[in-house]
């Protein structure tokens, strides 16, 4: 029992779908393949059929339900707000229950719930970076030499930290008297691929004076799990982290990665009053800053003459929380720095946790929509507020023969920060 | 279930990937926006109008009934497969031919998404008027099948007024031209006006040729709150009757508002019990000229604020309220049945009433909004079916609206179409000899009555 929603607790909402068709022009899968089952309106239809004994939990009903990128794309246009993401996970999960996990689930499933093994190969992968891997041109990246499943051959990676974030970390910051104290929730992609990030995100909270919590004990948000249908793995995981972060009481707990606000901010509430607690403080950290009055800091920075053009990306998982003003309002304010607005900026990236894995064609036909509208952009640098998105956009580029650079929107202020 | 030699030659003509008998397929391809559903046996996905004439020759060699869809977005049940047999989803023939800026017009397939067309004309100064709410994925095959109309349809007119010619597979397979790239045109019969709004019961569209007329240079969107329903019936009537056609007179009742409230950032409070969006298009001088005329002729009927929308985006705002209404309805009760009647325009504010008047009558909520400013309003009749006899008062309610439509001089459907859902009230607009008529027709070109049975006209009528 994970304690996360059944199927057939969403049935008033699956009879809210008027089958008006809307989603249609908003979902990415249906742009790339066109068919019915594809769309959200057909998802819902498929969802409906299951409760209803209508169609059984075949190979065919398997794949469909995979064909999703739980981008909420169609939710937010939809005039009935049907949460066909999440009608579709508790689907994924009805499916594992019933036919076991996949072998990309168990995967996750055992990787997740061992950080330590996690870390071996990291370190492993780490040493081995040369053998395994090789670069794209320019600093891009790396794509594997080899054939690894559900990593495709052409899709460009970061390159594993040598170590982790958290491991070069005090457990507690100290900060100016009277500030709040904010607990940093890194997230996997953060701590084992982009520490920088994570070191960035630090700076800028220094800056404000923030007193600092890092929970050595911190781990995986559970998203991935929650993708593959597995909501026991992804409620271990919450307990864990709810046990890592119940030890100091921070006031706020913010993460730089916008696919981790949204499993903690929205997917750890319901399963306890614990959990709704630990829900309520998270805050995506770009809503934080901009309410805690860094724009007008950043104004007061002397204003560099090195005018950057950079375009930005809005991660779906801010996008679905209605934060899409704040990391613009950031943007803008930085020194040095000239703010465009590209087409299809509110577009997902192609990502979507294991879509991608199974589906990584369409994931690129996804990315490659987005990288158009980065090359009309003419941005010489694309940010974002989510390393997922950042990985994405980054193989976007590649295959786009761009030379646009990728960077998280806290590197970027902190590069400006004073020493 | 088809026997699967069928199955086998419906792989040969279009390839495996484009033919389905899944369960999971069938399912997806049962229903539109009518909410009702009916598998069809076998979906097809055909990717040229010779397939296209292919599969209409077997299925009347094999009796086989097929269903023409596009986006499946009608309100009607037009791609309703009633009968099972063959749905036959017309998207991937969804290119632009050609636009020919010479002579302004344009020829495209049937599947391509209606505002898909219109983004690129208006990429080189041209422009598709016809706008149904539904523009971001219904097609145009089921825009031309339906004769679509939308806001702008009140100075433009509505999909019909478009169409020069088309490409349409017959319902026996042969592939035929009607009309064609003049701007006149008399030589025989006038198919293309037979075929537009036939709802693909006399042949399937496969190309269209349509007329495009220059981007207006300018337009200005205005929200106007007015304290009473009447009072925005009224300035309906009013600014027709001032001899000003502007672009879009869109109307929302108190319910509708509600419906949409929460899904916009704009003020709506509760003392507005109507809303008009009005918009004019044309030259800067124009429409500055215009707009200012008709705030005059309107103001003294109740307005309660006017908002103008001086940007793009913030044009787009204003009309994101009125697109997003016909699906949120659902919010006043769960079933819905959904009426567009037309009335001639200086009518609106009598048939407005009336309306009211059958409401509470029958003890139905009836929600209102839709194309004042050519007549025609749709009228939402919200009942929840799971409620013993709200059917039957449904349809109580149904009749004399359009016995009252009717007695204005109007009529039952100005653009949704009949499809299944209408079908059985025709004879209370039709004259009998006039069904006869067209029935004839169907039957002429269609003796097998495989292409979309049951549709329009009750099959025992
Ligand atoms: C939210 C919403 C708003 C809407 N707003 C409007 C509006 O403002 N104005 C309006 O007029 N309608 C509106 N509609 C109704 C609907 O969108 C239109 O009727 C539209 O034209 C249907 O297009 P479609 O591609 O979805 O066709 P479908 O629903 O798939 O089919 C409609 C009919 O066309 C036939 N058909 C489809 N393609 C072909 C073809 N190639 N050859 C022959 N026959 C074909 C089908 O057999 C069927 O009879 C709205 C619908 C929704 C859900
Ligand atoms: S937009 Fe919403 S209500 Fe309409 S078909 Fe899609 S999911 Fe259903
Ligand atoms: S969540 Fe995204 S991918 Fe999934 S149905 Fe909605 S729009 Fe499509």
């Amino acid at each position: 029992m994970s304690g996360h929603k059944k199927l057939k607790d969403f049935q008033e909402q699956i009879e809210q779908c008027v089958k008006c068709g809307s989603c249609r022009a908003h979902c990415p899968v249906f742009g790339q393949q066109k068919r019915e089952s594809a769309v959200a309106r057909g998802k819902i239809a498929l969802a409906q059929a299951l409760l209803e004994g209508e169609i059984t939990l075949d190979k065919r009903l398997v794949e469909d339900m995979s064909k999703c990128l739980l981008c909420g794309s169609c939710v937010n246009k939809c005039p009935n707000l049907v949460p066909t993401d999440e009608i579709v996970m508790a689907t994924r999960r009805t499916i594992s229950k019933e036919r076991g996990l996949s072998p990309l689930g168990k995967m996750i499933s055992v990787a997740l719930k061992n950080p330590g093994a996690v870390r071996v190969l990291g370190k492993t992968g780490h040493r081995l970076t040369g053998l395994l891997f090789r670069k794209v041109a320019g600093n891009s990246g790396l794509r594997l030499r080899f054939p690894v499943p559900y990593i495709a051959k052409d899709r460009s990676l970061p390159e594993l930290a040598s170590a982790t974030f958290l491991e070069g970390q005090p457990e507690f910051i100290p900060g100016k008297e009277g500030q709040p104290t904010v607990a940093f929730f890194v997230g996997c992609m953060i701590n084992h691929a982009y520490p920088q990030i994570g070191e960035a995100t630090l700076r800028v909270l220094r800056f404000m004076g923030l007193n600092i919590i890092l929970p050595k004990a911190q781990n995986c948000c559970g998203l991935p799990a929650l993708s593959s249908g597995d909501g026991d793995t992804a409620r271990v995981l919450a307990d864990r982290n709810l046990a890592a972060f119940s030890e100091k009481q921070p006031d706020y707990i913010l993460t730089s990665c916008a696919s981790c606000t949204h499993a903690l901010a929205k997917h750890y509430r319901g399963l306890s009053q614990d959990h709704d607690d630990f829900a309520a403080k998270v805050m995506d950290v770009h809503l934080f800053l901009e309410q805690a009055g860094l724009v007008e800091q950043l104004k007061q920075l002397p204003q560099g003459d090195d005018n950057i053009r950079v375009t930005y990306h809005d991660p779906c998982h801010l996008r679905g929380q209605g934060i899409t003003r704040e990391p613009r309002a950031l943007l803008r304010a930085i020194p040095g720095i000239e703010f465009v607005e590209m087409e299809g900026a509110d577009r997902c990236c192609g990502l979507g946790g294991t879509f991608s894995a199974y589906h990584y064609g369409m994931s690129q036909g996804i990315g490659s929509i987005k990288a158009a509208g980065i090359e009309s952009s003419a941005a010489e640098l694309v940010a974002t507020a989510c390393p997922g998105c950042m990985m994405q956009l980054q193989d976007s580029i590649n295959h786009a023969g761009l030379k646009t650079g990728v960077i998280h929107l806290m590197e970027l202020i902190a590069n400006r920060l004073p020493a | 279930m088809l026997d699967s030699r069928i199955v086998r030659i419906l792989q040969e003509t279009v390839g495996k990937e484009n033919v389905s008998t899944e369960q999971a397929d069938r399912i997806c391809y049962s229903y539109d926006a009518t909410q009702q559903r009916f598998l069809p046996d076998v979906v097809v996905h055909p990717g040229s109008p010779r397939e296209v004439s292919l599969i209409m020759k077997m299925a009347n060699a094999e009796k086989i009934p097929v269903f023409p869809r596009g986006a499946g977005s009608g309100f009607t049940g037009g791609s309703l497969p009633t009968k099972g047999g063959i749905v036959l989803v017309m998207t991937r023939l969804d290119r632009i031919l050609r636009i020919d800026e010479e002579n302004l017009i344009a020829e495209v397939e049937p599947g391509l998404v209606t505002e898909q067309f219109q983004l690129a004309v208006e990429k080189v100064g041209l422009f598709y008027p016809p706008d149904p709410a539904s523009l971001k994925f219904s097609t145009m095959g089921g825009n031309v099948a339906e004769c679509a109309g939308g806001p702008r349809c009140v100075k433009y007119g509505v999909t019909k007024d478009y169409i020069l010619g088309l490409e349409i597979v017959t319902p026996q397979g042969d592939i035929i031209r009607t009309g064609g790239e003049t701007m006149k045109g008399v030589v025989g019969y006038d198919l293309t006006k037979l075929m537009v709004g036939s709802e693909g019961t006399l042949g399937i569209i496969t190309k269209i040729i349509v007329k495009l007329i220059p981007l207006p240079e300018a337009k200005k969107t205005m929200l106007v709150q007015f304290d009473s329903i009447d009072g925005a019936a009224q300035a309906v009537s009013s600014i027709i009757r001032g001899k000003i056609i502007p672009t879009t007179l869109e109307f929302m009742d108190a319910t509708t508002i509600d419906c949409v409230r929460k899904a916009t950032s704009l003020d709506l409070p509760e003392s507005t019990r109507a809303v008009l969006i009005i918009e004019v298009d044309g030259d800067q001088d124009l429409i500055n000229r215009q707009a200012k005329r008709i705030l005059e002729i309107i103001a003294p009927l109740g307005v309660i604020s006017t908002q103008v929308a001086e940007t793009q985006a913030e044009s787009e705002a204003l009309w994101q309220v009125r697109r997003s209404v016909s699906a949120s309805l659902r919010k006043v009760n769960p079933d819905k049945f959904n009426e567009d009647i037309c009335v001639p325009r200086s009518k609106v504010p009598d048939m407005i009433r009336a309306i009211e008047g059958i409401s509470a009558k029958h003890a139905v909520p009836i929600v209102n909004f839709g194309h004042a400013g050519d007549g025609n309003i749709h009228v939402n009749v919200m009942v929840d079916l799971k409620t013993p006899g709200e059917h039957d008062r449904a349809h109580r309610a149904i009749e004399e609206i359009f016995a009252e439509t009717l007695k204005l001089g109007g009529t039952m459907s100005g653009e949704h179409g009949i499809g299944i859902t209408k079908a059985p009230y025709i004879p209370m607009e039709l004259d009998p000899i006039a069904v006869t008529y067209m029935k004839t027709i169907k039957r002429a070109l269609d003796p097998n009555n495989i292409l979309n049975p049951g549709k329009v006209f009750l099959e025992d009528q």
